[in-house]
């Protein structure tokens, strides 16, 4: 009968179109001028208990930071959205706060984000929460300005897909593989004006944090939201969080929650198969995250690419690339592990498995590691992974957004090529013509190790 | 909130490039403030100026020609707005003086972003666009264009946009009229989803003019 999409959409709809928001995440790049123009218009927000604001795009994240940034004019953009939380009563997670982190890496952290629930925030990989089994997606400023003020948003309603994978993935393939599979395969637009349901053992097989970075890469695959269905792996994660129901209330939450699933004889606009046995490694060789291979393969052509040959040439010709060229063995100037995508706890723990004992290629410029959030980093350091990362030569950093995208302060530099395990390899996104290689952190940590890209298995 | 649109002859600005995505519109650099304004100057900038920095013009770009330098219709290839989903596109754009973006088809987000803004997003086949020359008439009541030629062509919009644009409502206060249909639903909500609702209650005291229940 219904999808699980289905249902939390007519759980929510208050009439045709118009739809109940039960949580708000702003941030400091975009949150400010919601709050500003909410202000400006003499109104408030509706209900401030559901609103939350979070530091993290364009705050520094070298050690010792305070409001200071690189970015031009992005102390205004810090003070400003403070000054705006506090007048409205919205709850903060400022600069310093010991849970401060990526909009949806704390949003979990802290129970925000719950299975049934509708999320939205003005940043667009909001559909990462939707791991929980929440309807989160991304919005513009206006629509975080009308959400605030009304509780509601006016949206089109979604298309439902479903995308099943069947089996497990393999020893050393990531949930980031997977999803690199699936954009290289239906595209960078195979999911538009979708809500994307992930389903099958290769998904319900994932923790959390793997299925978080399934969901977050749906963006990238076009995708209004992303979908995985709630279960004891969920629960357990969730209960005893901050935000998250206690005692009766939580009985109560999973009564609810156990039925948010699809039924069998759901109805999908389109569906799916992936194999899990066919997902190996990958890593984009391109300006879109479907331009992507398996690590051991090499750069297509166009005609391999699938791609017009204007786009294909201009990709290449960004990236100091030509077809033919294996990735494997590509030197490398810089290397992140971060981002909303990868970098949790069991992201840099498989990261920091790879360079223990040994040390980044002399010659290699920038070696960030950015946890998502304060509580990753004290989680890492009390397993002492801070020091794996810092013995090889990595910096360790504060949480935030940092290098995952260019603000215009920090960045790496033009023409250098860096290996991230963020989501985005656009021109430009790290850096004016910095070229990205998007990846999984084990393979980010291999090859900074080796000082080109390089597979963990390589490293002997 | 946007002023109501009826009718508007203007210059029209020939930019019609297709697939122009919203960082061609406004340059994340020029992005400077937290707000909505101040981003007039930074449209089109790296079209406009040779040297952004400096702020000199090419005399090529139309918006820098005598003609147009007064536009407040822009004439766009098709896909306009595509790209990365800031609203400041249609911010920079509605700050220039622009009330209206005439082209072959438009990115979903940017043309609702220009309905909420106050700029009218006309669809025309190529054919047409190309040939509307300057200026342009853009009448809202009878849903025409009129080119420089005094020939009318048909336009069609949602009903609800062409209402918002008519009437100058943003959203918000078009949404405000169901106050009493979403109160009642969350109401009914606390009773359903108790453990969705964090404490403390909604701000109902601190409420200013135009909160939910007033409408
Ligand atoms: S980490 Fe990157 S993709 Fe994620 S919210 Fe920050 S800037 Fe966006």
């Amino acid at each position: 009968m219904a999808s699980l999409f289905e249902t939390l959409w007519q759980a929510h709809e208050i009439r045709p179109g118009l739809v109940a928001i039960d949580r708000i995440m702003l941030h400091e790049r975009t949150g400010a001028a919601a709050l500003r123009s909410l202000a400006a218009a003499g109104r408030t927000v509706a209900t401030p208990a559901h609103v939350f604001v979070v530091m993290d795009h364009i705050v520094d994240t070298r050690p010792g930071r305070d409001d200071q940034t690189l970015m031009p004019g992005g102390q205004a953009f810090i003070a400003e959205t403070r000054a705006a939380a506090k007048a409205f009563g919205l709850t903060l997670f400022d600069v310093t706060d010991a849970e401060q982190g990526i909009t949806h890496v704390i949003s979990p952290e802290l129970g925000i984000v719950l299975p049934g629930l509708t999320l939205v925030a003005p940043d667009s990989h909001t559909g990462t929460q939707g791991a929980f089994g929440a309807l989160a997606w991304g919005i513009g400023s206006s629509e975080a300005e009308h959400a605030l003020a009304t509780g509601t948003l006016r949206v089109a309603k979604p298309g439902a897909m479903r995308v099943t994978v069947s089996g497990r993935l393999r020893p050393g393939v990531t949930a980031k593989d997977l999803a690199l599979h699936l954009i290289a395969t239906h595209g960078a637009r195979g999911g538009e004006g979708m809500a994307v349901e992930f389903a099958g053992e290769g998904v319900t097989a994932l923790d959390m944090e793997g299925r978080m970075t399934l969901c977050n890469m749906a963006t990238e695959f076009g995708a209004f939201s992303a979908l995985v269905a709630p279960d004891e792996v969920t629960f357990a994660w969730l209960e005893g969080r901050r935000f998250a129901p206690r005692g009766e209330l939580w009985g109560q939450a999973l009564a609810a929650w156990r039925g948010l699933r699809s039924s069998a004889d759901a109805v999908f606009d389109r569906e799916i198969a992936v194999d899990a046995a066919l997902v190996a490694p990958m890593i984009s060789w391109g300006t879109s995250p479907q331009h992507s291979v398996p690590l051991t393969g090499r750069v297509p052509t166009a005609a391999e690419a699938g791609l017009a040959p204007e786009t294909h040439a201009r990709a290449l010709a960004y990236m100091g690339l030509e077809p033919g060229r294996p990735l494997l063995g590509l030197p490398i100037d810089g290397a992140f592990i971060g981002s909303c995508t990868n970098s949790r706890l069991s992201d840099l723990r498989r990261a920091a498995a790879v360079l223990r004992g040994r040390r980044i290629a002399p010659g290699l410029g920038k070696a960030l590691v950015v946890p998502g959030s304060q509580r990753v980093k004290r989680e890492a350091e009390a397993e002492r992974l801070d020091r794996v990362f810092r013995d090889a030569g990595f910096e360790w950093r504060e949480s935030g957004c940092s290098l995952c995208f260019f603000a215009g302060g920090e960045s790496f530099g033009a023409g250098e090529r860096v290996v991230s395990s963020t989501n985005r390899n656009f021109e430009s996104r790290q850096g004016p013509g910095t070229r990205t290689h998007i990846t999984s952190p084990e393979v980010v940590a291999a090859s900074a190790v080796a000082g080109r890209i390089a597979a963990p298995w390589e490293l002997g | 909130m946007p002023e109501p649109f009826r009718r508007l002859t203007a210059p029209a600005l020939p930019f019609w490039a297709d697939n122009i995505d919203t960082d061609v519109i406004i340059p994340s650099r020029e992005m400077k403030g937290t707000g909505k304004t101040g981003l007039a100057a930074g449209l089109f900038a790296n079209r406009r100026y040779r040297n952004p920095e400096t702020r000199e013009e090419d005399p090529d770009f139309p918006l820098n020609r005598p003609e147009y330098r007064a536009a407040r219709i822009w004439l766009a290839g098709a896909n306009v707005g595509c790209g990365s989903s800031r609203e400041h596109a249609a911010w920079a754009l509605a700050e220039h003086g622009f009330r209206a973006v005439i082209a072959p088809s438009f990115n979903p987000i940017f043309f609702g972003n220009c309905v909420r803004n106050g700029i009218v997003p006309v669809v025309l086949p190529r054919e047409v666009v190309e040939g509307l020359g300057s200026p342009v008439t853009v009448d809202l009541e009878a849903m025409t264009v009129t080119g420089a030629d005094g020939r009318a062509h048909p336009f069609t919009l949602p009903a609800e946009a062409r209402a918002m644009l008519m009437e100058g409502l943003d959203p918000i206060a078009l949404t405000l009229k169901d106050a009493d249909a979403i109160a009642a639903w969350q109401a009914a909500d606390r009773e359903r989803r108790p453990w969705a609702w964090l404490a403390p209650q909604p701000n109902i005291s601190k409420r200013t003019s135009g909160g939910p229940r007033r409408g």
